[in-house]
């Protein structure tokens, strides 16, 4: 009996085309907006967990400073200990599970060579830094390795700086000044691009002492490390953390995950997205209204059939049930309609502008959907209310 | 078999008891033919819309085939409605947008009847009507006699015990009229009880017997001899309903 319900609202819908298109309108385009809005949230989770698994996985970093809160980066320069060169050695001594552990230092000077001068950030670190973070080298060599504590006046140029320090020049063997200091260039890395943010073919990478001294810090920036494994993560911090609160007589470094980051990031451009979807729910609810109204029209419109109905044996129920129908399918077509225009205009946005990170999740493809039929079952019990209160004698004689 | 134990109907316009129907006994027996005339506002219609199950008198009982009608819910009375009674309206009431067949099939679709079934059924009856080359046309594309024709089919398609015929001729032409009531009354012959409200003499004088209604009761019983010759035994006014039901 429900097929036949079906098609009796589905005649009543498509007995009142302009009527039944436009409500259709109103739905799709609340649908759209939920779809489009999703997919640009979603993207951009996608976007950015992308960027961080891109610099190598498995990475932990240890932080000077102690912070209750993971995930977020603690105060600088606080109270804390320092983190020195030292305790990198210590780490590198007592962690067997560690693959790679990466002192860095850091800071911003300006580079320049004659004429030329540009402001860039320095990292100092060891040639373990370049694997740990996946960079290549163009041309020359890596960072030295051997003793960290000897800080030679070498450095690698990023791409872009070298090519403006050196125009059509070799840059290798040349002798460019960071800051105060003269430094021999002994490679180039690759082109990279932006990494977390960093425009990485415009730094320049020294050794890790050099990078101290330079900024006069006897503190490290963080001590990077990469695990074998995702599962040694945690563990690995546990053990950092009880190296280095031994040497330091308390616990005042800060681990975090790159899981964790990852995690946090992901977590708040969740919340992003649902916020998204919140406004683009603003104009469903509209298009709800309108569902409902043009169900209020159609009951008073079609009064006397309602009378028919029951006067040829049709209950309460069964008329509640021919109105609940017809408003679902209304919304339902809708949200059918609104899930192809949604998809529609996400490719062609990708396909116009690809750097658009665009991506509509299943989840929010079936839930849109789901919440236009919800909607119409919701916003119709009202008409279908009123048509199936009606007196089956009062509605048949309505003129 | 119909009951009638003094049903009134009373209902309330600006705060005054108007009476539609007062204490009103009729009994109609099985395979009657029954005409219902009085003037506009004497309670023909209320009278026949509580037979139809479609009202609730205010008081009294109303037997149906052995059942009291009048203590039954909604759920229930929709299922006398359906099993019992046939209603044909003075303006049809054909849903536009369904084909004859659809309409004719469309108290099926209510009761649960298979579809292949229900199919068949409409088309027997719409071709006992004489109307099963125009299954597949809309109400609009049929004449006024072949939509009342169409009604017929749709009254009798669940094999009700009674048909309710509220003018049935009031919208027609004299030819497709006499049509209509000619297979109104073969429908009688074959057994089912025939209750025809109208204003009309020349339907009226038809039937068996006549009520005549006045001010909502019946005033006068007559057989069909007694009926006279050619106008209504009443002043004639309007000839559209209007109890005061509406």
């Amino acid at each position: 009996m429900m097929s036949e319900i079906v098609r009796f609202a589905w005649s009543a819908l498509t007995g009142h085309r302009l009527r039944t298109s436009l409500c259709v309108l109103g739905v799709a385009v609340g649908i759209a907006a939920v779809v489009m809005l999703t997919a640009l949230g979603e993207g951009a989770r996608q976007y950015v967990i992308t960027q961080f698994t891109s610099i190598g996985s498995n990475l932990l970093s240890i932080l000077p400073g102690k912070t209750e809160t993971t995930g977020a980066i603690p105060h600088m320069g606080g109270v804390a200990n320092d983190l020195t060169l030292q305790d990198f050695l210590a780490l590198q001594r007592e962690i067997r599970a560690a693959q790679l552990i990466v002192p860095i230092s850091m800071g911003t000077e300006t580079v320049s060579r004659g004429e030329r001068s540009r402001q860039v950030a320095v990292i100092g670190s060891t040639p373990d830094f370049l694997k740990a973070r996946q960079l290549r080298i163009q041309l020359g060599d890596t960072l030295p390795s051997g003793d960290v504590e000897r800080g030679s006046a070498v450095v690698v140029l990023g791409k872009t700086i070298a090519q403006e320090l050196f125009p059509g020049q070799q840059p290798v063997g040349q002798v460019v000044r960071v800051g105060e200091w003269r430094m021999r260039v002994i490679g180039v890395l690759g082109e990279i691009g932006t990494q977390l943010a960093v425009q990485m073919d415009e730094v320049v990478l020294v050794p890790v002492a050099t990078g101290l001294r330079m900024f006069n810090r006897s503190s490290l920036f963080r001590i990077l490390m990469k695990v074998r494994s995702s599962r040694d993560l945690d563990a690995t911090c546990v053990v950092a953390i009880r190296i280095l609160t031994e040497r330091h007589d308390e616990e005042d470094v800060t681990c975090i995950t790159q899981q964790a980051v990852v995690s946090t990031f992901s977590s708040i451009l969740q919340t992003f997205t649902l916020v998204l979807v919140a406004i683009a729910g603003i104009s469903l609810s509209v298009a709800g209204i309108g569902v409902m109204n043009v169900m209020l029209v159609t009951v008073s419109e079609r009064t006397q059939e309602i009378g028919l109905l029951r006067a040829l044996g049709a209950t309460r129920g069964h008329i509640l049930r021919v109105f609940l129908v017809e408003s679902v399918l209304l919304a339902g077509l809708g949200g059918l309609v609104g899930l192809a225009t949604g998809l529609g205009v996400m490719q062609l946005l990708v396909w116009m502008y690809p750097a658009i990170p665009a991506q509509a999740p299943w989840w929010a493809v079936g839930a849109a959907f789901l919440m236009s039929v919800v909607m119409g079952g919701l916003f119709g019990v009202l008409p279908a209310r009123r048509a199936a209160k009606l007196d089956p004698m009062a509605a048949l004689q309505r003129r | 078999m119909i009951e009638l134990q003094h049903i009134s109907k009373l209902y309330e316009i600006g705060g005054q008891p108007i009476y539609a129907l007062r204490d009103t006994s009729e009994t109609f027996h099985s395979g009657e033919y029954v005409a219902i005339v009085g003037p506009s506002g004497s309670g023909k219609s209320t009278l026949l819309n509580i037979i139809g199950c479609l009202l609730r008198p205010s008081s009294g009982a109303y037997v149906l085939e052995g059942q009291d009608i009048s203590q039954l819910d909604d759920q229930a009375l929709s299922h006398v409605r359906q099993h019992n009674i046939g209603f044909i309206f003075q303006s049809f009431h054909l849903v536009p947008r369904l084909t004859a067949l659809g309409n004719v099939a469309l108290p099926m679709v209510f009761a649960g009847v298979p579809s292949a079934e229900r199919e068949a059924r409409a088309l027997a009856a719409l071709d006992s009507v004489g109307l099963a080359d125009r299954a597949q046309h809309r109400p609009s594309q049929l004449s006024v006699g072949q939509r009342q024709r169409t009604v017929i089919a749709r009254a009798i398609i669940m094999h009700p015990k009674v048909l309710l015929a509220d003018e049935p001729t009031g919208n027609l032409d004299t030819g497709s009229g006499q049509q209509v009531m000619e297979l109104l009354e073969l429908l009688n012959r074959q057994g089912l009880t025939l209750l025809v409200v109208t204003h009309d003499p020349n339907v009226a004088r038809r039937a068996k017997r006549v009520l005549m209604l006045a001010d909502g009761r019946i005033e006068k019983r007559l057989a069909r001899s007694e009926f006279p010759e050619s106008a209504m035994p009443y002043p004639q006014g309007s000839t559209r309903e209007d109890d005061a039901s509406r």
